[in-house]
């Protein structure tokens, strides 16, 4: 460890570092920061900086509420759009309380619990995600009005008069130079809709590199006017952004997930990690998709997922295994299609992993793959074929959320009830609104 | 282990100490363009005092001895005889002084025979460096258009400063003190990571990946994949000398902030 403050402090000096911001995430994974001065740093590096927690949902409690923000020294990074004249330096907190015990409220520490108990298991766990968001004129965040995508370009095109194409290869640019790798970027199907898949990191730098790569989207974007926005479905009538996320989990140098004799190129271990996803799916609908708007874009005919089930090459699936080239058993994966880009990632991440983990513990077996296009299917047909539904709504989700005893040992009982509490208010509040919807379709009429 | 030619301020090249003051121009003109700083003695005790007035540790030291045999012998004496020897030392006799070389041989480290080609003072200095396998400044590691400055843990890519993370540095610093030599990613996962690394075998492909990204495009290719075995920094044969194929480009240039013009 000393090394890794030596190495901060160093940098600090070299580089003429005046600001540095300390990131944290809360509950619902906003990201959260203060800012120190070197002088302060090296005192934050070796005790930790004391704050008041209560002003961060899902930090408050009752008896105190001073906790302690600890630097990660591995994720020590200059901003680059800061410049180079003042430059300043991010690095991602851990919370714990006063007494050194890791704070319960704390994303992270949920996050590498679950990541311990797959290591423990002989288990790394990898995570891909493929950041979908929109691009919107700023004239468009009237809340009452909808927003205004800044081009009207679709799927993987290539047009001169792309406005939002020169600004994504810059975020990428951006996202590069940070040491976030990028698969590849592309326009995605809607107007202003853009799409940017992060290469594969273990989960706990994946959950710091998808809060890293969010504010990067949105500060170029601000830059240059623009307003992205991760929402999960901002605009009726076309596809939501979701963050389908590309799972495996290895042993050593071997992908725990392949076996080149399988029909399905699977091995036991990634049978029974599906089998917990879909075992489970529901419980964790709450946390992969945890507004009142996720459950615009999980509805059918935009091609997110509604029901639980998994097949190979068939985007309507919960779970999807993508084909592998011949020769490359190490890429194998499964594709969890639910999460949206608006979730927390350290929450979302631990509790895809602890279902998939369940899985793996108690062996479940894996239901026969779903060929036909589900969405075509009568709800005669699925009941026959038993596949189940996500929930509809995140009343619904929350409901199976509180019966789930894996969530409550997944996330500790001060974040579990937190959330709980904080997604039951937050459906009550819509449930008291009068929408555009009814007045449209009910003023007129009744 | 910090020899006293090893440079310890920022980017500073320590200078060659040479015998007589000054140096005969034809002789010094091409050190200089090389890149070398001269401080010039006229004497073992002009020397000793320089050293007592505590600023100056020598990159090595240039004595000739054609003038005073006698005062060139005793200062290569001075400057071997003690606990870290002043290496590499160049010793220039005249033709009929050859045989005085004579059971001296731990004096020097070579010698020439003037009068000489202006030239070749800087290519024998220069391939003595060479020989004795370390730059004049170990804090700085340099490929190509890399640059590691090991004692400010900073590194450089084409005069970009790279900003990297602290295990992306200690990666990249390994395999650039290894150049040429492939490591497998258990090699590495146990000589970078040790044993606090969590993250498995892929850790890493993926630090790797990441260092590429900050490297660019255009650079990205100094660290290759050697495959079904593991990684390596620049090409295979580079193995085996411990800096860039160029040794003279800009490795014993001062800081463009330093006064060599002045000097001349």
């Amino acid at each position: 460890m000393q090394d890794r403050r030596d190495y901060v402090l160093r940098t600090v000096e070299e580089r003429g570092i005046r600001f540095v911001q300390l990131w944290f995430t809360d509950v619902l994974g906003t990201p959260k920061t203060f800012n120190i001065t070197p002088a302060e740093l090296e005192n934050a590096l070796d005790e930790g900086m004391t704050f008041d927690g209560s002003a961060i949902d899902g930090f408050s409690r009752v008896q105190e509420s001073d906790v302690l923000a600890r630097p990660d020294a591995n994720t020590f990074q200059l901003i680059p759009w800061h410049g180079h004249a003042e430059p300043v330096a991010r690095v991602f907190c851990d919370v714990f309380n006063l007494d050194q015990t890791p704070f319960e409220g704390c994303p992270r520490h949920a996050l590498r619990r679950t990541l311990e108990r797959a290591s423990r298991a002989g288990y790394t766990f990898f995570a891909s995600p493929e950041v979908e968001y929109f691009y919107f004129a700023r004239t468009g965040t009237d809340p009452t009005r909808p927003p205004e995508p800044i081009d009207t370009g679709s799927y993987f095109d290539l047009t001169g008069a792309d406005p939002s194409s020169d600004l994504r290869r810059r975020t990428v640019l951006t996202l590069e130079e940070m040491g976030i790798p990028v698969e590849h970027a592309q326009h995605e199907d809607a107007p202003g809709q853009q799409e940017i898949d992060l290469r594969y990191t273990d989960a706990l730098t994946m959950a710091d590199t998808v809060m890293t790569a969010r504010l990067v989207v949105k500060e170029l974007a601000r830059q240059d006017g623009v307003h992205a926005s991760f929402m999960p479905k901002p605009l009726a009538g076309v596809q939501g952004s979701g963050m389908h996320t590309h799972l495996s989990l290895w042993e050593g140098e071997r992908n725990a997930f392949s076996d080149p004799d399988d029909p399905y190129g699977l091995s036991a271990v990634a049978k029974h990690f599906i089998a917990g996803l879909l075992h489970h799916a529901r419980e964790i609908t709450a946390i992969t998709n945890q507004w009142v708007n996720s459950y615009k874009r999980l509805v059918l005919g935009y091609e997110a997922p509604i029901h639980v089930s998994w097949a190979r090459n068939n985007r309507s699936a919960l779970v999807r295994v993508p084909v592998v080239k011949r020769g490359k058993s190490d890429s194998t994966r499964v594709e969890y299609r639910a999460p949206d880009s608006a979730c927390n990632p350290y929450l979302a991440f631990a509790v895809v992993l602890a279902a998939g983990l369940r899985g793996i513990e108690e062996r479940y077996e894996l239901p026969p793959e779903a060929d036909a296009n589900l969405y075509d299917l009568s709800p005669e047909e699925l009941v026959a074929k038993s596949i189940g539904s996500l929930p509809v709504s995140l009343n619904d989700a929350v409901d199976e959320m509180e019966r789930s005893k894996l969530l409550l040992d997944t996330l500790g009982d001060h974040v579990f009830e937190w959330f709980l509490r904080n997604k039951r208010a937050e459906w009550s509040a819509y449930r008291a609104e009068v929408t555009p919807f009814e007045l449209k379709r009910y003023l007129p009429v009744l | 282990m910090p020899s006293q030619h090893l440079v310890k301020v920022a980017g500073r090249i320590a200078p060659l100490v040479c015998f007589p003051d000054p140096l005969p121009t034809e002789w010094a003109r091409p050190l200089r363009d090389a890149g070398y700083e001269l401080v010039c003695a006229s004497s073992t005790a002009a020397v000793a005092s320089l050293e007592r007035s505590g600023e100056q540790s020598w990159a090595g030291a240039v004595v000739c001895a054609t003038d005073d045999m006698a005062e060139a012998i005793a200062l290569c004496r001075y400057l071997r005889r003690r606990e870290e020897p002043v290496a590499p030392l160049l010793l220039i006799v005249a033709r009929h002084q050859v045989h005085e070389l004579r059971l001296r041989n731990d004096l020097f480290d070579d010698f020439c025979v003037a009068p000489l080609h202006p030239g070749e003072l800087a290519a024998r200095i220069q391939h003595l460096f060479w020989r004795s396998g370390e730059p004049a400044d170990q804090a700085l590691v340099e490929h190509g258009p890399l640059v590691l400055n090991l004692e400010t843990y900073q590194a450089g890519i084409a005069g970009r400063t790279l900003d990297l993370t602290y295990m992306e540095y200690q990666l990249l610093r390994f395999l650039a003190t290894h150049p040429g030599k492939v490591f497998t990613r258990e090699t590495l996962l146990n000589q970078v990571w040790g044993y606090e690394y969590y993250g498995g075998a892929r850790t890493v492909d993926v630090h790797v990946r990441r260092l590429r990204a900050k490297l660019g495009e255009e650079h990205a290719h100094l660290i290759q994949t050697v495959r079904s075995v593991g990684y390596r920094l620049g090409q295979a044969g580079w193995a085996g000398t411990p800096f860039s194929q160029e040794p003279e480009k800009g490795r014993h240039a001062p800081g463009a902030d330093e006064p060599l013009a002045a000097e001349r």
